[in-house]
């Protein structure tokens, strides 16, 4: 190869090693210049970081229970399947509010932000984190003041369900929120906490997977593509493998 | 002030599908060659390997792979008096960013289009009379014709290794295959992928529905293959997580396993990876690209003087670019001026589920792979007499299904609650036995005169240029093409013993918030006359003649099929023109 020029340093995995946007960020890492061969370094990855229990990151104790109150609303539990508390998928909310998605990053955040048709997407500065917030807010003051002053979360269920169903009808109206068009939000997350990996913080112990028969990140179905209406065997395994595998400190 | 680099012989912008083919054609022309990649670069053991690719939120959901709304974006609106705003959030197509581009992340959905989507205009006209077309629409002839690109489908195919079942073997009909296909010099390089239960199901119910079924050629190879290059490529293994994701396999057609560890050994190609291509720069008489100045991680600017530019950065940012170049006459679709902008298109995509009893069935949908399926084309182009229907235009059907990845694929049938104990209990109830086709309508989209790329009046991108509007909507052709279409393959999906079936429609206005496939076309399209399009039938400018401009922006519309073989056929065909022509002489290769 004659080009001197083009032989850069190559910082090639601290360029790399967040998402591709860092580099917007001022980054001071180089371009990195391919020649010769595969930029290939040993040990290079971007493996997820499995959230932490413990207490809430984002949300503050009352959100919590809240969004808890609401998981098992969403989903219920049953004799054979925790609901979306136990599952989770509170937990799995928060993690991502609290993450790069609540802050609304990487996406086109520029001015001016104006009310566009819904076929035009999300328009607003405000971040789902932000939007959380204001819902919260706006569902706990509508639950007080509907139910004698107590928050939803300690409310009967049927009562709860009925709040929601009101919610959803537009017979309850939220001060400042579309309640209507954020419930289906919360619903949205909460079924994706439940079914997303368990490294997020939902779908603990894989439930939701054996609720439904999805054998989860396995990667080899050869012997399987051809045995038509024959059920797949094997338990679910997650990216970070099955309660059964790690040590009791692990778990 | 640009630093300046030595001078290349070529410089390439964006090191995808076409940037890969045209880097690896012209380098062993003894060319040196310079690609320039927006994005990092891409592997599977470092950025997609099997220990942890199988992640939907993380691939699928939050787009890890994707260019970032931040980094690039549009403007969106219905019609020309509405404003339009910036998409936010990736919504109805998802662009590429890094190595291997789109290549990377994409299903392997391999066909050719029919003979006669390349002579449409010329095609309908005779067989329906002028007066058929609905007057707003601007299809054209193509310029190339399927004949002249069958050696080129030809090669990306033994390139990629492609799976499949011949249908027209040099003008004789083959049992298996696609009867409606242009015939093709040879079978594919690999036998059809085997199907899993639904999607045989769905062949047999065709079958006795009086359709021909056919495998959907595939890019997910059925078996070990080793293309004319020595890539080795090994069997896919049904992951089920492989539209986008990449594939930790080495088994998913894409530039990282077909052309690149070639390419990168040669001693006369070198690549960047995270530096964006701002503009091509032109000389004084603004009919000569002198290079291109592009941007590195740092913010500072390079500008890289070459002989030949190609243009490789995906099909709406080839458009892009020309605008912010001002190469070419930006189209005005009021004064019908201009041609750079226009026909912009998609696709029409549509689909059907089924919900069987799961006493009866056990589909296990998780297994799956990103081109897997069984096809029907009775309902493609113009493969029926579209006299008594109203509309031109059409689409192949199919049972593709890709897996059932559980937060996109644990649905319930219409009329059950979206939360609560019963939508519980009854995504437990079907999702084994649910059929989700995906793409399972997958139809064309032609073009119009007030569907085009231009430039926003408000919004503004990281470096302070204007952001391209797209102004983008359903027209009632496509719009009756797809209600029939979703009818047909509704009634198949029925025959196979479905209990419920959920057909949805497309309908208008366009949605930008849906995924429909990032099948977008136009924008810089080939033909014969400089007043219609922006590249000849070389896919060279017409206004600067060393300067090419590969990928779907030449598509004057959209036909029923996806478009990347055509794509990397294309370039094959630009790469044979500049070898055996341009470079004997360059200059115009045709006089316009
Ligand atoms: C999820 C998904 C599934 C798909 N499935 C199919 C399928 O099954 N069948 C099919 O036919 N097609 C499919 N496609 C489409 C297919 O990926 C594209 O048609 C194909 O990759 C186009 O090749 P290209 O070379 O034009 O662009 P790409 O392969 O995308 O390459 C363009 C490259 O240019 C780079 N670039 C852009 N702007 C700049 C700049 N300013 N400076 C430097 N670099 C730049 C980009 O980062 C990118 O790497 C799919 C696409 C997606 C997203
Ligand atoms: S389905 Fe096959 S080709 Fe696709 S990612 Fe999985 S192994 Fe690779």
């Amino acid at each position: 190869m004659t080009d001197k020029y083009s032989r850069l340093s190559v910082h090639r995995r601290a360029v790399l090693a967040g998402a591709a946007y860092l580099i917007f960020r001022g980054s001071r890492a180089n371009a990195t210049t391919i020649l010769d061969h595969l930029p290939w370094t040993p040990n290079a990855g971007n493996p997820p970081d499995p959230v932490t229990l413990g207490p809430w990151v984002y949300f503050t104790p009352d959100e919590g229970r809240t969004v808890e109150a609401l998981a098992d609303q969403i989903i219920p539990p049953d004799r054979e399947t925790p609901g979306g508390k136990d599952a989770g998928s509170a937990v799995y909310i928060d993690r991502q509010l609290a993450g790069p998605y609540g802050r609304q990053e990487g996406l086109y955040i520029r001015p001016p932000f104006m009310k566009g048709m819904k076929n035009q997407g999300h328009q607003s500065e405000k971040g789902p984190a932000q939007e959380y917030r204001e819902f919260l807010a706006a569902f706990d003051k509508a639950s007080k003041s509907r139910f004698g002053g107590k928050p939803f979360f300690e409310l009967l269920t049927e009562d709860q369900h009925r709040f929601l169903k009101d919610i959803e009808a537009e017979k309850v109206k939220l001060d400042d929120v579309d309640g209507k068009a954020f419930f289906a939000q919360v619903v949205k997350d909460v079924q994706m906490g439940f079914f997303a990996d368990p490294l997020y913080g939902g779908n603990r112990d894989m439930v939701a997977w054996k609720m439904i028969g999805f054998p989860g990140a396995r990667y080899n179905y050869l012997d399987w593509v051809g045995r038509h209406n024959e059920k797949f065997p094997l338990p679910p395994v997650g990216l970070t493998g099955r309660a059964e595998w790690n040590t009791r400190a692990q778990r | 002030m640009a630093k300046r680099l030595p001078k290349k012989d070529v410089v390439i912008i964006g090191l995808g599908w076409t940037g890969s083919i045209m880097a690896n054609e012209l380098t062993d022309e003894g060319l040196e060659v310079m690609a320039i990649e927006r994005g990092p670069w891409r592997d599977s053991p470092t950025d997609f390997p099997p220990t942890y690719m199988q992640d939907e939120l993380r691939y699928r959901i939050r787009h890890e792979l994707f260019a970032r709304p931040e980094q690039m974006t549009f403007t969106f609106r219905n019609k020309m008096d509405q404003t339009a705003l910036p998409i936010r959030s990736w919504g109805a197509f998802m662009p590429p960013n890094g190595v291997g581009g789109g290549g990377v992340h994409w299903n392997g959905e391999m066909w050719r289009f029919l003979p006669s989507d390349f002579v449409l205009k010329t095609h309908l006209t005779q067989r329906y009379g002028a007066s058929f077309l609905p007057e707003d629409m601007t299809i054209q002839d193509w310029g190339v014709t399927y004949d002249e690109l069958e050696p080129f489908y030809d090669r990306f195919e033994y390139t990629c290794g492609t799976s499949g079942t011949a249908g027209n073997l040099r003008g004789q009909i083959m049992e298996g295959g696609n009867p409606f296909e242009g015939p093709r010099g040879r079978p594919y390089p690999t036998l059809a992928q085997p199907q899993p239960f639904s999607h045989t199901l769905f062949a047999k119910a065709a079958r006795e529905l009086g359709y021909k079924p056919f495998p959907q050629p595939s890019g997910n190879l059925s078996t070990a293959y080793t293309n004319p290059l020595g890539m080795k490529m090994g069997p896919c293994t049904y992951c089920g997580f492989c539209e986008w994701f990449g594939c930790a396999n080495y088994s998913k057609a894409s530039p990282q396993t077909t052309i690149l560890p070639h390419l990168i050994r040669k001693d006369n190609f070198s690549a960047r990876a995270n530096s964006e291509v701002l503009r091509i720069e032109v000389d004084r008489t603004g009919k000569r690209a002198t290079g291109v100045v592009f941007v590195d991680a740092s913010g500072e600017e390079w500008e890289q003087p070459a002989d030949l530019v190609i243009l490789s950065a995906f099909s709406i940012f080839n458009v892009q670019l020309l605008l912010h170049s001002k190469i070419g006459k930006p189209y005005d679709p009021v004064a019908n001026v201009g041609t750079v902008g226009r026909n912009y298109s998609h696709q029409t995509i549509s689909s059907v589920n089924g919900f069987f009893d799961p006493k009866k069935y056990n589909f296990n949908p998780f297994i799956g792979s990103g081109s897997i399926g069984m096809c029907v084309d009775e309902f493609n182009g113009d493969n029926f007499d579209h006299g008594p229907h109203g509309f031109v235009g059409g689409g192949y059907i199919g049972q593709v299904q890709t897996g059932a990845r559980p937060i996109e694929s644990t649905l319930v049938p219409p009329g059950t609650p979206s939360w609560g104990a019963e939508w519980k209990q009854t995504v437990k109830h079907y999702y084994l036995s649910t059929v989700k086709p995906g793409t399972g309508v997958h139809g064309g989209f032609y073009s119009y005169r007030d569907i085009y790329l231009d430039l926003d009046p408000t919004y503004k991108d990281r470096f302070g240029r204007p952001l391209m509007r797209i102004t983008m909507d359903l027209k009632p052709n496509e719009v009756k093409q797809n209600k029939f279409l979703t009818d047909k393959f509704a009634e198949i999906i029925k025959a196979m013993g479905a209990e419920k079936v959920a057909p949805t429609y497309r309908t208008a206005p366009y949605d930008m918030t849906t995924y429909q496939t990032t099948h977008i076309n136009g924008g810089a399209v080939m033909g014969t006359d400089p007043n219609t399009s922006v590249v000849n039938r070389y896919l060279q400018s017409w206004d600067v003649s060393n300067l090419f401009v590969l990928g779907a922006s030449a598509f004057p519309q959209n036909p029923g099929y996806n478009p990347t073989l055509t794509v990397g056929a294309l370039a094959y065909w630009a790469a044979d023109a500049i070898r055996t022509k341009y470079l004997q002489s360059p200059g115009r290769l045709i006089d316009g």
